[in-house]
């Protein structure tokens, strides 16, 4: 039961800390609960519809379809991020001008969130298939204690969602004043993460072959599938035992989002100087 | 006329493992069974500094998630399907691997020499 537990509180915590942070990080912005519950839906449905026709996928591509659908989803989810990410921080300046330009705000506002939905979405379905297929794996299996283990399941589940709550409450607790610039960072490192997923998926279908060694290993101290090690690895990304091209594409996407950030503000500083 | 013969077939020969595993003709294979929610065998031996193809079959009508830390690699084999996990080059060591889903039966070995 602990197993399963285990298992499931894994794939749904990366996902539920992702929704978790990004709420907090919109949680100003009109009609945020809307489009991330819808983007959330959209993406148990095609949890669903990828868990049922994993074997087809998996055959995709020379039998690298697997690969090459998880680099397309993890691409996707990290463009939107960076797109918010460097969208959000004019926002703060939109706030101030308000008075100004409702109308142009109301108009940027919409296109933020629908890339941020798209994000939870395609999060959602990377880590919900998974899920699924492990869930209908016990339920099929018919192995004595299998609805132990379905409720060991259940329970990783509510875990899951209860640390998305818990980082929630957390980050709305903080003073409005810095709210804006924590849950911005928790957004970098976050971009960041699905960055260095991206380039070991990249690795592993053997499309990048170079950077591939580890450039050093942790995994002693402190293992990934260690419930603090999941935590952060959800969290920032965290790898026992990352390669160079995990770390260049981890510190790039952070580098590019920041400095991407930097030019949209100073373009829009009235004063010409950047904040 | 051996001679002839030996030259017509080893292009021939090369062509067809060309055409059958494009790019990777050099690789060394390595097979793998998932049965019963245990890999068989539970340990595999391969050269360093090559890349490896393992190829695993799972019997089971469960899916089971390959996965390894120490290799990096994690795919997901449905029920009675095939997968290829391409790997290396390796140093020399012992590399674990084992099924996400049945982690507590589910557990092999990669040893490169």
């Amino acid at each position: 039961m602990f197993a399963s537990a285990l298992i499931v509180f894994r794939e749904s915590l990366e996902a539920a800390l992702f929704i978790g942070i990004v709420a907090a990080a919109t949680r100003d912005l009109a009609g945020r609960t809307r489009w991330i519950v819808t983007g959330a839906a959209e993406g148990l449905l095609g949890s669903l519809l990828l868990a049922a026709s994993m074997e087809q996928v998996s055959g995709m591509a020379g039998g690298g379809g697997q690969d090459v659908l998880n680099a397309a989803f993890l691409s996707m989810a990290l463009a939107m991020l960076a797109w918010h990410c460097i969208w959000i921080t004019t926002h703060a300046r939109e706030m101030v001008q308000q008075a100004r330009n409702v109308g142009s705000q109301a108009h940027h506002q919409g296109q933020a969130l629908w890339a941020i939905a798209i994000a939870v979405g395609v999060c959602v379905l990377r880590e919900g298939a998974e899920t699924v297929l492990f869930i209908s794996g016990i339920a099929a299996s018919a192995q004595s204690g299998w609805q132990v283990l379905l409720a060991g399941a259940g329970l990783g589940l509510l875990a899951g969602l209860g640390m998305g709550l818990l980082i929630y409450l957390g980050l709305t607790r903080i003073k409005v004043h810095y709210v804006f610039a924590v849950s911005n960072a928790f957004l970098l490192l976050l971009a960041g993460s699905l960055a260095s997923q991206l380039a070991k998926v990249l690795t592993q279908a053997d499309l990048v072959g170079v950077g591939s060694e580890a450039l050093w290993d942790t995994s002693g101290a402190l293992p990934e599938d260690s419930p603090p090690g999941m935590l952060l690895h959800a969290l920032l990304g965290y790898d026992a035992s990352p390669s160079a091209l995990q770390l260049g594409f981890y510190l790039g996407a952070i580098a590019f989002i920041w400095l991407a950030s930097r030019r949209v503000r100073a373009g829009l500083a009235p004063q010409g100087r950047p904040a | 006329m051996k001679t002839l013969k030996n030259l017509l077939l080893v292009p021939l020969a090369a062509l067809s493992a060309t055409l059958a595993f494009p790019g990777h003709a050099a690789d060394t294979e390595l097979q793998l069974v998932i049965k019963n929610h245990q890999f068989q065998p539970a340990e595999i031996k391969g050269p360093a500094a090559q890349k490896l193809r393992i190829q695993v079959h799972n019997q089971d009508s469960t899916p089971e998630e390959f996965e390894s830390h120490s290799l990096k690699r994690e795919k997901i084999i449905p029920g009675g399907a095939k997968a290829t996990i391409l790997v290396g080059p390796l140093k020399p060591g012992r590399y674990e691997f084992f099924g996400e889903f049945n982690p507590a039966t589910a557990k092999g070995t990669l040893v490169i020499e």
